[in-house]
């Protein structure tokens, strides 16, 4: 299955909206709503998969395993969206240009499916992103 | 629901019905809110929409924060402290700290910030927000080009034509169209949605380009353009192009066209001209058409603000400081610059040694370099439930929510003061209020620098 390139944006949803404020960001439905790419029916035919498979997403900035939905705002092709949250934060760049804001929409990156994966849960995400690396 | 005559707490068969309560979620701050409260606890929500909902009744098996928690290494588990220990811990950090930074606020009360600013003074560090990183490059537009805005009343009441752009306020501000801009009634606009356009400028067709009379699919990141090209037109020059930004000429033409013969025109725009490439430039050229368009009609233009108090850190700093964001104190004054004291950026270089984060969640929203220095220094974190920032944190304090279970104050989207109303008590174990811990923290503070009370 081959690896696609892609435009991915982020922003806030419905569902995660839910989760974060009734504060369940330690609760599985925060992987469920926010680990997620939506791609458009084009690039999954691309992919050679269909959705719901688990892609790892990956740039020059890390990688990082959510599933793969097929968007309800297309047609897109060639641009994906990460509800915003840790996972779509270890692919947005931290440059600024001096302008205290990060570019999280329009970043680059490499969807590859690896079926055999699955998106990991907040805390374990953030241990292994953040805190196992540390002397 | 049992309706009451201008009563704004009602006591029946032993419940409350606490009414005019604000929704503290999103920068919209809906203020029209009935909560049923049964033994200090809300049972039922009236008028909000579901994420405002689920800030008042939270998730089934949601952890809550009641007593301060502690550990040395990040590696370790967190065991609770008593308040005095926190306080005293978190003391010790920041002023030991050469560079502390504190960070959020735009989920707690004006009250709270005004304390965090005394704060940072005190022990000299850097006061930012996730304003920065949201509608901070608005903020730099205006500071540039200035700013042609209303309040939403006067949008409810007089606009006949509604753009959002780069924004989609049916998955972020739920009820921004239904409460003030695109359905509801207003004084000239009796009939609501029938006598207004509604024109969505979006890459995706979003829940919000769904609902639009007309939506413009926009390339990625060519909003900069797409503005200058209508703001030519308006002026009548001739435009050469065929396509602008992926859009046939024709299309803006006919933008150009509507705005012109609107007689109240209403810009919104979201996070995808701050977060795109050309970022303030696209603002300030919003900006700059909204005015270029006051010379022909009437029109407005407003950032759709996130957080339901983070105008109110602009305010707050604006006023106390003099700045609006990313504030400095080193040197025992404010000093300003964006990219050098703004959060993400002095993360990302690692020029900060110890963080205070409250009311925000940058472990969620800030990218990876920036999260991974989070890990590595001394890390405060006041939240009511666990967030990825928790997850990181060295001192977890646990907070209040605002607005529910303590009086205070806020800024909604355009700038007007919302008084919140309590509705229950903070669970056992918690301050009466972010701002009353925090006032506590600085007069521990304040006694080990030995300095006075002021
Ligand atoms: S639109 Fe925003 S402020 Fe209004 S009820 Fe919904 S979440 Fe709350």
């Amino acid at each position: 299955m081959p690896a696609i390139k892609i435009h991915v944006t982020s922003g806030a949803t419905v569902p995660q909206g839910v989760i974060i404020k009734g504060g369940g960001k330690k609760l599985p439905d925060y992987r469920n709503v926010a680990a997620v790419i939506y791609l458009d029916m084009a690039d999954f035919k691309r992919m050679g998969t269909f959705p719901g498979t688990a892609v790892e997403v990956r740039n020059e900035c890390g990688k990082v395993v959510v599933s793969s939905q097929l968007t309800p705002d297309g047609p897109h092709p060639g641009i994906a969206f990460m509800p915003r949250g840790p996972w779509a934060n270890v692919i947005i760049g931290p440059e600024t240009k001096c302008s205290g804001c990060p570019q999280y929409k329009d970043t680059v990156v490499e969807v590859e499916p690896v079926p055999e994966k699955a998106p990991l849960q907040m805390a374990d995400l953030m241990r292994q992103q953040y805190i196992d690396p540390l002397k | 629901m049992f309706i009451t005559e201008n009563a704004k707490i009602v006591e029946k068969d032993g419940k409350k019905l606490v009414t005019d309560c604000t929704c503290v979620f999103d920068g919209c701050a809906c203020d029209d809110i009935a909560c049923e409260v049964v033994n200090n606890e809300i049972v039922t929500v009236y008028n909000a929409c579901k994420v405002g909902t689920a800030n008042f009744l939270p998730c089934r098996g949601a952890e809550r924060f009641t007593t301060p928690l502690w550990r040395a290494s990040k590696k370790e588990a967190f065991k609770p402290i008593s308040w005095d220990e926190a306080l005293d811990k978190a003391a010790d950090i920041l002023i030991k700290a050469k560079h502390p930074m504190l960070f959020g606020w735009s989920e707690t009360s004006v009250e709270a910030i005004r304390e965090g600013v005394r704060l940072t003074e005190l022990v000299g560090g850097t006061i930012d927000g996730q304003v920065t990183h949201c509608h901070g490059p608005s903020v730099q537009a205006i500071q540039e080009v200035g700013y042609a805005g209303a309040t939403l009343g006067e949008v409810k009441n007089r606009a006949d034509l509604i753009i959002y752009w780069g924004c989609n306020p049916m998955n972020a501000h739920a009820r921004h169209m239904s409460r003030y801009s695109t359905y509801v009634s207003g004084f000239f606009r009796r009939h609501g949605r029938q006598e207004r356009k509604l024109v969505v400028v979006d890459p995706r067709h979003t829940d919000t380009a769904k609902l639009a009379d007309v939506h413009i699919q926009i390339e990625l990141g060519s909003d900069y353009e797409a503005f200058q090209t209508l703001r030519a037109l308006i002026r009548g020059a001739a435009v050469t192009k065929e396509k602008v930004g992926g859009i046939p000429i024709a299309v803006w033409k006919q933008l150009a066209e509507d705005m012109k013969a609107a007689s109240y025109g209403a810009i919104f725009f979201g996070l995808g001209l701050t977060h795109s490439a050309s970022k303030k430039n696209s603002v300030a050229a919003a900006i700059g058409l909204t005015q270029d368009l006051c010379n022909i009609t009437k029109f407005q233009i407003m950032p759709l603000r996130g957080h339901y108090n983070v105008a109110g850190l602009n305010q707050v700093l604006s006023w106390l400081t003099g700045y609006p964001y990313g504030v400095n104190f080193a040197r025992g004054f404010p000093r300003y610059n964006i990219g050098e004291f703004t959060g993400v950026d002095m993360l990302r270089r690692k020029e900060v040694d110890a963080m205070l984060n409250i009311a925000a969640d940058p472990g969620a929203h800030m990218p990876q370099k920036s999260v991974q220095h989070m890990a590595e220094i001394p890390l405060i974190a006041c939240d009511i439930h666990p967030t990825p920032t928790t997850e990181l944190a060295n001192l977890i304090i646990p907070g209040t929510h605002d607005g529910i279970e303590c009086e205070a104050s806020c800024y909604r989207m355009d700038g007007i003061p919302i008084h919140l109303r309590k509705i229950v008590d903070p669970p056992e174990g918690c301050k009466p209020s972010n701002a009353h811990w925090l006032q506590e923290l600085v007069q521990v503070v304040e006694k080990k620098l030995g300095e006075k009370h002021v």
